[in-house]
């Protein structure tokens, strides 16, 4: 056992800081403000390798590991939530399905420029009426000739509107349920796709967060992404390494708004002493930094265990329920440590309080989560 | 990062977990009820070797390493935390102003007997200093070659087996945490004696009592370390101790994770068992995801001591936090059993009495938070 981090991993970790520090977090707070989708940066993520980061050299890709990955990613998100989560939905669930069940062709065509950043990806799973019942998929692929017909409608997709290339999740045969669903690549310029509707959101307002709908989609034999009937499985399997990433991000906003409440504690003064000295603060502090602690060991370990190749679901569950319940923790608590001052815009605390939020809900509710962890606890 | 233990300490704890299951846990409710730890358990733990964990082969111990001790501590704790705190106290506070500031003739002459089952005890708290330890009374007055002891302690773990007493004292008139120093007092020396036994709520078959010091001679070379650096002593040697508790309260809550799902895969309500049920599904999800974070936390304070590097804020983190999940787990516990968890047939409401001193001694969780909270607002 041993905590320390390689050398590879220490410098892709200070690489993501200091870049997160100069391009992401001076302009963080206007992205939020203007909801407006970070392309430049987005750009600039890709230079860096950062959008296709565990994916192998050969298919344009960082080859890191996941712990590269997850270190990253805390440092991206810790300027900005949005830019975090589109970087974690491009790799994560993206990247790692087609490199894990694409074949030789798909990935030379499709995982080699998203990994590259040359086009950006998005994960279609989620529909009006299937959130956490995923596989109660109503949208319908349908044999036509040698390829397909995709036909429905797909909810709160994460870089929907500015995606180049889609994993789409469908149902080909209901009555096999979950069984019956396939997943399959569609590109954006496919006649038939549309988007009809960007969503107005609480927080993470600069990512793009989008209603998608297919009518009459075709799609090629060859872009059937795995074994038909597969699809379901592909898309559990591709949450589980999601939800370390979405851990890493509520891990990046923990730390933002846990460093700025301790910064502020120390220069802020009541009663004549800086508010650092009261036991009440002091508490607060030592609750928040304990939790980020255990959140952070959770998630390292979970991305640990990917690379090791062994089984990590429940450990990734683990670490995406402590890490996102942390994150609604410290944030609200950095706030109450700022006063009236953390409900303003003039500080970046509201934000996170903003920003935390989401990841208590997607990739699989905090509900969700204890449901897969107890139902593998009682397994074992 | 390597989260996996190696070969040595496996075999270490699966050794002491299949002790502790035969020798150990059979008289767990029996010595709850008693009261009494039977002399021969302590002469089997003696015999395998358990009061030698931390002592230097050279001295006739184990010299385990931190994390192969925490893994033992959890597997006593789950068959019996009074057996745990005994092997502990010993074990740490008792081991270390001795093995870290004794002289070496005092090493030669007590580590040897303490590595072979002669029991340490540990007497800083006092009926006016509990958590301002600097607040304690008893007198340590120069004599000539010896110092004369005067007052009485508190709380004192292994009171009544002991063989040797490490006992904080202060230079008579004198109020300040220099004044304080560390003796080693052996069991007999006239003016010793025990005050009383504590009756407790739970760690019932530990051996709690307050000592009477009625003008105890003990020669100036018993005293550990320099004049005036007893407190000191006893603030590292607690540090260590607290990664002990926090261990012992991970040992404790793991023992009411797996009774509370023994017992929910059996017990039937509204025609299913109660583990096919969504509420009772959450809360073992929980159960099990604080206490995988309390592990961790712990693990890596242990690696740092291993390490040689610094541990205060760590270990207090993993007591502070492992303690407080062992707290919630024991209450989700005895609600999953419902009635049965109030009545004694059932082993969680004495985990639930049991895990209850974890957060009170070695330093109280609210002691805890000011020790971390000074040392995040001095960071950087």
């Amino acid at each position: 056992m041993h905590f320390e981090l390689t050398e590879q991993q220490r410098m892709i970790r200070d690489a993501a800081a200091d870049f997160a520090a100069r391009e992401i977090a001076p302009v963080a707070a206007e992205l939020d403000r203007e909801e407006r989708f970070p392309a430049e940066i987005v750009q600039k993520m890709a230079a860096l390798g950062f959008l296709g980061m565990n994916v192998p050299e050969e298919f344009g890709g960082a080859g890191l590991d996941s712990l590269c990955y997850i270190l990253a990613m805390e440092e991206i998100s810790k300027a900005c939530a949005s830019c975090g989560v589109i970087m974690s939905v491009n790799n994560s669930l993206v990247c790692w399905p087609l490199e894990t069940y694409g074949n030789e062709e798909q990935k030379r065509k499709f995982l080699t420029p998203l990994a590259r950043g040359e086009k950006l990806g998005a994960y279609c799973l989620s529909e009006p009426g299937a959130g956490t019942d995923a596989a109660n998929q109503q949208t319908r692929a349908a044999r036509d000739g040698d390829g397909w017909v995709i036909n429905g409608m797909k909810n709160f997709i994460t870089n929907g509107a500015h995606a180049d290339v889609l994993i789409v999740f469908a149902m080909v045969e209901p009555e096999k349920k979950h069984k019956g669903i396939s997943a399959f690549i569609v590109e954006t310029d496919a006649p038939g796709f549309a988007v009809i509707r960007e969503e107005k959101k609480m927080g993470i307002r600069a990512s793009d967060t989008a209603q998608l709908s297919f009518d009459n989609v075709r799609v090629p034999a060859d872009q059937l992404l795995g074994q038909e009937g597969q699809g379901f499985k592909i898309a559990m399997s591709t949450l589980d390494g999601g939800r370390i990433g979405i851990a890493a991000q509520a891990l990046g906003t923990s730390q933002a708004a846990y460093e700025a409440a301790r910064d502020y504690a120390r220069q802020r003064e009541q009663f004549g002493r800086k508010i650092m000295e009261f036991q009440a603060i002091q508490w607060k502090i030592a609750d928040m930094a304990m939790r980020i602690h255990a959140a952070r060991l959770l998630t390292h370990r979970a991305a640990w265990l990917k690379d090791q190749g062994v089984r990590y679901s429940k450990e990734a569950s683990m670490a995406k329920l402590f890490a996102s319940e942390t994150s609604h923790f410290v944030t609200n608590e950095a706030v109450q440590i700022f006063g009236g001052n953390g409900y303003s815009k003039e500080y970046p605390v509201e934000r996170f309080f903003r920003d935390a939020k989401i990841t208590e809900i997607y990739e699989g509710t905090s509900e969700a989560q204890r449901l897969v962890i107890s139902s593998l606890e009682f397994r074992e | 990062m390597d989260f996996d233990f190696t070969e040595n300490q496996l075999m270490f704890r699966d050794m002491v977990r299949d002790f502790a299951r035969r020798e150990i846990a059979p008289l767990a409710h029996e010595m709850d009820v008693a009261g009494e730890m039977p002399d021969a358990l302590v002469a089997r733990l003696r015999e395998g070797g358990f009061f030698g964990l931390s002592f230097p082969e050279r001295y006739g111990g184990l010299g385990v390493d931190t994390v192969t001790y925490a893994l033992v501590v959890e597997e006593l704790a789950k068959a019996s935390a009074g057996v745990s705190i005994m092997i502990t106290v010993h074990n740490s506070v008792g081991f270390y102003p001795l093995a870290m500031f004794g002289s070496e003739e005092a090493k030669q002459a007590y580590l040897p007997r303490m590595a072979a089952g002669e029991i340490a005890a540990f007497c800083i708290s006092e009926p006016g200093a509990g958590s301002d330890a600097a607040g304690l009374r008893t007198t340590a007055r120069r004599d000539g070659g010896h110092y004369v002891l005067s007052g009485s302690k508190l709380w004192v773990t292994n009171g009544s087996r002991a063989s040797f007493y490490v006992i904080l004292a202060r230079t008579p008139g004198t109020t300040d945490h220099r004044s304080i120093h560390v003796f080693l007092v052996e069991r007999g020396t006239p003016g010793l004696s025990v005050a009383k036994k504590e009756d407790k709520m739970g760690l019932r078959c530990s051996d709690t009592v307050a000592l009477d010091l009625d003008e105890v001679r003990v020669p100036a070379k018993q005293r550990l370390g320099a004049e005036g650096q007893g407190f000191k002593i006893a603030m590292t040697a607690l540090d260590g101790g607290r990664i002990g508790v926090a261990f012992q309260g991970l040992g404790i809550g793991q023992a009411c994770l797996e009774e509370a799902i023994r017992y929910a895969k059996v017990r039937e309500q509204f025609g299913e068992p109660l583990a096919a049920q969504p509420v009772i599904q959450e809360k073992l999800a929980d159960m099990a995801t604080e206490l995988e974070a309390a592990r961790l936390l712990g693990y890596r304070a242990a690696w740092l001591k291993d390490q040689g590097r610094p541990f205060t804020k760590e270990a207090a983190m993993a007591k502070v936090y492992a303690t407080e999940a062992a707290g919630r787990v024991a209450d989700a516990a005895i609600q999953i059993h419902g009635g049965y968890g109030y009545v004694k047939e059932y082993p969680v409401e004495r985990y639930y009495r049991d895990v209850r001193v974890t957060r009170i001694y070695e330093g109280t969780s609210e002691i805890q938070r000011l020790v971390i909270a000074r040392r995040l607002l001095a960071e950087s």
